[in-house]
């Protein structure tokens, strides 16, 4: 091989900057998004309403898909109403509905996406609250 | 290697088994949707076979009249304003005779109604040039006769709005949510209450879906009933008994380029008094 010396020296310096993230990154814990859930509007509510439209668990991992059928139902069928699987009724709105408690765009919606490095475009359309400083 | 016939069969139906078994099992592993969650229209949802208006430019008197519905829509629905009548955003918008109603002018047409501003909206057509050629079906006929927009599906390709006769759609070139020259913003008071929509999608009016749904009637109707009653009339044209079907088969109503075969859903009574025939020649 002609040149081994270089391309070889080229090589391990080409490895070392593409593998930099990873090594860089090794047993260092990535701090998690903490969510923040007591927006002045969740703490004016009483004790047992403090409930999303489904658990917890259900809204974490499926919010979206929540989001999806809720913007099918009301844009293509009309229906506006969602009963929960505990029989209480919501008005199916992101603008109105979901951040009407969650007034805290930033905290509560950003801080997870910009985690994951997702871009939800719901913004570019509909209106977020204005951002309160508790 | 051999199989008789016996083999044969007991080995596809063990084998159709489990395809089946398998497949359902894979479903209740998949489904993680909510089973007692449902989607409703709402109590108070008003509901119809084919929404109507009926406008009476004889109720309009000034041009006051009709503005106040406009900017009533267009403040309610976060409609920009691009200072530029070639971007325009339109819901609802006033237009003269000739524009409005073409071939039907000729010269020795009485002046007021020669340079009276009718107002013009989108038809919600019972036959949708826009909708049939929508290729992501953003653009959909709901039941009840409005020809919805589905701004989540919308790309922006503008066929529809080639295909709108009455040019009652309109696209943002600009973000909606942009300032103009003088760093004022597009939207001057935003509507908390109702989206706005982004760069590059086609809008127009919905005939207020989002007030149907909770029992009020459409913003500008509702607004002219103030202060110029009977001037906008909704109703169901399904239904012989609402009042849009009685002003229609009482009255002589036109429409807007009716040869077009689109069956527009909004009817106007244009004269400028209840006869057919001139008093004075009474």
């Amino acid at each position: 091989m002609y040149d081994s010396g270089k391309i070889i020296v080229g090589l391990i310096i080409f490895l070392a900057l593409v593998t930099f993230p990873f090594y860089n990154n090794i047993g260092k814990v990535n701090a998690k998004p903490e969510l923040k859930i007591d927006t002045p509007e969740i703490q004016k509510l009483p004790e047992q309403e403090r409930k999303c439209v489904e658990t917890k668990e259900f809204m974490r991992g499926g919010h979206m898909q929540l989001l999806n059928d809720w913007r099918d139902s009301v844009v293509r069928n009309g229906n506006r109403v969602y009963t929960n699987s505990a029989h209480k009724t919501f008005n199916m709105s992101l603008q109105n509905e979901c951040m009407r408690c969650h007034s805290n765009k930033k905290d509560f919606c950003d801080k997870c996406h910009n985690y994951m490095a997702v871009v939800p475009y719901c913004w570019d359309c509909h209106i977020a609250p204005k951002e309160k400083k508790l | 290697m051999s199989m008789n016939r016996r083999e044969f069969i007991k080995l596809a139906g063990i084998s159709t088994l489990v395809g089946v078994g398998g497949v359902s099992v894979f479903n209740k592993l998949q489904n993680n949707a909510l089973e007692a969650s449902e989607f409703t229209a709402g109590p108070e949802a008003l509901n119809a076979k084919q929404w109507a208006m009926v406008i009476d430019m004889s109720k309009f008197k000034t041009p006051e009249d009709y503005k106040r519905c406009m900017d009533a829509c267009h403040s309610t629905h976060n409609v920009p304003n691009f200072n530029n009548p070639k971007d325009e955003i339109k819901w609802i918008w006033p237009e003269t005779f000739e524009h409005a109603f073409p071939g039907q002018e000729h010269k020795y047409m009485n002046e007021e109604t020669k340079e009276k501003s009718f107002l013009l909206l989108c038809n919600h057509c019972a036959n949708p040039a826009c909708v049939r050629v929508c290729p992501t079906k953003a653009t959909f006929k709901r039941k009840d006769g409005v020809v919805m927009q589905d701004m989540h599906r919308c790309i922006g390709c503008r066929f529809c709005m080639a295909a709108c006769p009455f040019g009652a759609r309109s696209f943002n070139y600009r973000s909606p949510r942009g300032k103009d020259e003088n760093g004022q913003p597009l939207i001057k008071e935003e509507n908390p209450a109702y989206p706005t929509r982004m760069l590059g999608v086609v809008e127009k009016c919905t005939f207020c879906t989002e007030r149907l749904a909770i029992g009020k009637l459409p913003k500008c109707v509702e607004v002219s009933d103030e202060f110029s009653k009977g001037a906008l009339v909704f109703g169901d044209l399904a239904d012989p008994n609402s009042e849009v079907r009685k002003i229609i088969t009482t009255k002589y109503t036109i429409r807007r380029k009716p040869e077009l075969g689109t069956e527009p859903s909004v009817f106007y009574v244009i004269g400028g008094n209840d006869y057919a025939i001139v008093p004075e020649l009474l």
